[in-house]
């Protein structure tokens, strides 16, 4: 069948720089430039083309540029470029539409419709630079009281886990992406005195020396879960839901089971790694409380328990059972939080954005006077360090984050992660990529980008007059709305700009 | 007594050097050997509640009576015996070690079960089970043994299978199988295995492992290791 999907992209190939050094075939796992050797020209399939500009940035005379395809069809409100070339794609395949990454459409972004407040004069701002700025985070649920005899806490505390900044990084399975992009994570996780989530692909042996900064999962498919991977991490999660696939399950194709990745999930190599939609001991909140109290007693009551769902409607009503049933944080991922794989449908039409969703959670725990019982992490899109303080002023106790730290490792959101075929060796378990993500330099990007951010996050928190993050957690009168209607405004629980 | 004190109390028993333990009287408590070490032999007088050896990775257990819902859930290794019935999702995940259980089971059970090198469990029924027997099972082989006199009239057993083996002795009828089963013949290697499965069985329970052999079994494998391989448009 001839197919009719016009190219997303164009290579421009500036002849009066190109020397026919070959780098770009070699760095495109697409296949899309090769060398003619008989006429002695460079070639391009610009159909093979994913945009993920590796080889104009490795183009040693600069001589390429990869820009969006310059053709268009009959420009269409209604069916523009992107919902052809799907609505072609599938009829020439006949399959549900798969992507990588993040929802890319247009739905509002509440960030950018949130404005934080600074001290002026009545109360003085605190310079970061002179004083000392608490970043600090205790994650796990916190008593009702607590009791002091003779000076010294009488109370036992539930477990805690203490993270040096409120940003962790988010479940990215083995298997799903590379070796050295989970050893990347880990160790800038390590550096950074954070927590890094193995996500349900299990935890390869040889990254088990970053186990004073991990938190495994625990998800419907039971990968590669055993004693010892339950016994050395800080905290386990429960993973119902991911926010880019509220409700469904996942498939690992057979073509990424290579021999490693089939050992750490413990199944046989080429075959599909599938994890069911639900957990099959898991059909109620009840449920939930049973595998909640069994890695509770598998872990001898020592680690917080944490329940990641997705975003969705009723999360407020499902995060307080969550509560109830004994989690000690709750962690809710947003629509726009990322996959390496998911249905283009339902990431894009799926979940609600995480903003609503921190207010929502946050409102109703306080409501109920649970509030204190866990922590919140909120995941799903979080962009730069703004984010991140509106999100804990919002009411989190900490972020995840996933899509940034990857592209502090280079990845430049192609959405081709569900293919197997990453350029920048991160969601790929081919060799001849994967080598090409150094985990020490990977590892040191990622901590250039969060001691960034944690500078800016010290800045904000001085201007605000404050100097500790503990400080606002969740208080919403830092924030103001601006280009918000009555409704968003309640349902995010803030006033607008001017009031 | 609460599930948590005697969950605690079997930890100390076992840090203290116990490694024979016999606990009578046993109603509904959960978490039973969840987090002991591997030397550890239980003997249980009762009905343990669910999630009987989650996670659990070396102990023996030995029940008499029957066991409540997800036993041997995720477990990694170890041996569970059950004198009796089971509830639904015995073997959950299971990805180790052997549960033989000596009459029926409930729905769902060896549901997910996986597989990789030595790691091979084993889930022996000596009776039946009920709908999604072996629902999405990855790995691991499962024996329905049909010696309680009851047919086999599970539904859409094996649904989403796609790796490891079921032994049914009797019959099943193609329309009880999920879309992604097949009944296969058994060849000599699958006897021996299946010999060996009732061998164990049959030792536990005291009963004659001829009698069991000399029924027909008709083994049931997944049509693909892929099964959602072309679900999708790339």
């Amino acid at each position: 069948m001839k197919s009719y999907v016009q190219p997303e992209f164009e290579v421009i190939r500036k002849a009066d720089r190109c020397i026919k050094c070959q780098v770009c075939a070699r760095q495109c796992g697409w296949g899309v430039h090769s060398y003619d050797a008989e006429d002695d020209i460079m070639q391009a399939q610009e159909e093979k083309c994913v945009g993920c500009q590796r080889c104009a940035l490795f183009c040693p005379t600069k001589a390429l540029v990869i820009r969006s395809y310059s053709g268009n069809y009959r420009p269409n409100a209604n069916w523009t470029d992107d919902r052809i070339r799907d609505l072609i794609r599938q009829s020439e395949a006949g399959g549900v539409m798969l992507t990588g990454m993040g929802c890319d459409k247009p739905h509002t972004v509440y960030w950018d419709h949130l404005l934080l407040n600074a001290s002026q004069v009545t109360n003085p701002s605190i310079d970061p630079l002179r004083e000392p700025m608490e970043l600090t985070t205790f994650l796990g649920g916190k008593p009702d009281r607590i009791d002091v005899d003779e000076g010294k806490l009488a109370t036992r505390l539930p477990p805690q886990v203490k993270i040096d900044i409120p940003i962790l990084l988010s479940a990215l399975s083995y298997g799903a992406v590379s070796y050295q992009a989970q050893e990347a994570l880990m160790r800038a996780a390590s550096e950074l005195g954070t927590l890094c989530n193995t996500g349900e692909g299990g935890w390869p042996k040889n990254l088990r020396r970053y186990a004073n900064n991990t938190i495994v999962q625990c998800a419907s498919g039971r990968f590669g879960i055993d004693r010892e991977y339950l016994e050395l991490a800080q905290i386990v999660e429960i993973k119902i839901g991911q926010g880019a696939k509220p409700g469904i399950g996942g498939h690992l194709p057979g073509e990424k089971v290579t021999e490693e990745v089939s050992r750490t999930r413990m199944i046989p190599e080429g075959t599909d790694a599938i994890s069911p939609a639900p957990h099959h001991d898991i059909y109620s909140i009840e449920d939930l409380a049973q595998l909640v109290y069994a890695l509770k007693e598998a872990t001898n009551y020592e680690k917080p328990i944490s329940v990641k769902i997705a975003a969705v409607h009723n999360s407020a009503a499902i995060a307080t059972g969550i509560v109830k049933a004994g989690a000690d944080i709750v962690a809710i991922d947003g629509l726009r939080g990322g996959t390496g794989a998911a249905p283009k449908i339902i990431r894009d039409n799926v979940g609600i954005p995480i903003e609503l969703a921190i207010a929502a959670v946050d409102t109703r725990l306080r409501q109920e006077g649970l509030r204190n019982n866990c922590s919140l992490i909120a995941a799903g899109g979080f962009r730069n360090s703004g984010d991140v303080v509106k999100a804990i002023a919002l009411g989190a106790d900490a972020v995840y984050i996933g899509t940034a730290a990857l592209m502090a490792m280079g990845c430049t959101l192609c959405q081709k992660c569900y293919t197997g075929i990453c350029n920048w060796g991160i969601c790929t378990q081919d060799p001849y990529l994967t080598k090409r993500l150094n985990p020490e330099i990977g590892a040191r990007r990622v901590v250039n980008l969060l001691r960034g951010w944690s500078l800016e996050i010290k800045e904000m928190l001085g201007g605000l007059g404050v100097n500790a993050i503990e400080s606002l957690r969740g208080n919403r009168l830092h924030l103001r709305g601006i280009g918000l209607n009555e409704w968003e405004l309640e349902a995010l629980g803030v006033r607008g700009a001017g009031n | 007594m609460y599930y948590r004190d005697l969950n605690g109390l079997l930890r100390s028993k076992v840090a203290d050097g116990a490694t024979t333990i016999r606990i009578r009287n046993v109603c509904g408590q959960r978490y039973i050997a969840t987090n002991l070490p591997n030397h550890v032999d239980i003997s249980i007088d009762g009905t343990p509640g669910n999630d009987l050896g989650a996670f659990m990775d070396g102990p023996r257990i030995v029940v008499y009576g029957n066991v409540q819902d997800a036993c041997g859930n995720t477990m990694s290794s170890g041996e569970i015996i059950v004198h009796g019935r089971a509830g639904d999702v015995v073997g959950m995940a299971m990805r180790g070690g052997n549960i033989f259980v000596r009459e029926d089971i409930g729905y769902r059970g060896a549901i997910h079960m996986k597989q990789y090198g030595e790691r091979k469990p084993l889930l022996v029924i000596g009776g039946t089970a009920e709908d999604f027997f072996g629902e999405y099972m990855a790995g691991g082989t499962a024996l329905l043994l049909g010696l309680t006199g009851r047919a086999h009239t599970a539904r859409f057993i094996g649904t989403g299978m796609h790796g490891g083996t079921i032994y049914v002795r009797g019959h099943v009828d193609e329309s009880q199988l999920g879309a992604e089963v097949a009944i296969v013949d058994v060849t000599d290697t699958d006897l021996r295995e299946i010999e060996q499965a009732v061998i164990s069985f049959a030792s536990h329970f005291d009963l004659d492992a001829r009698d069991i052999l000399s029924g027909g079994f008709i083994k049931l494998l997944p049509v693909t290791k892929r099964p959602y391989g072309r679900l999708y448009t790339y």
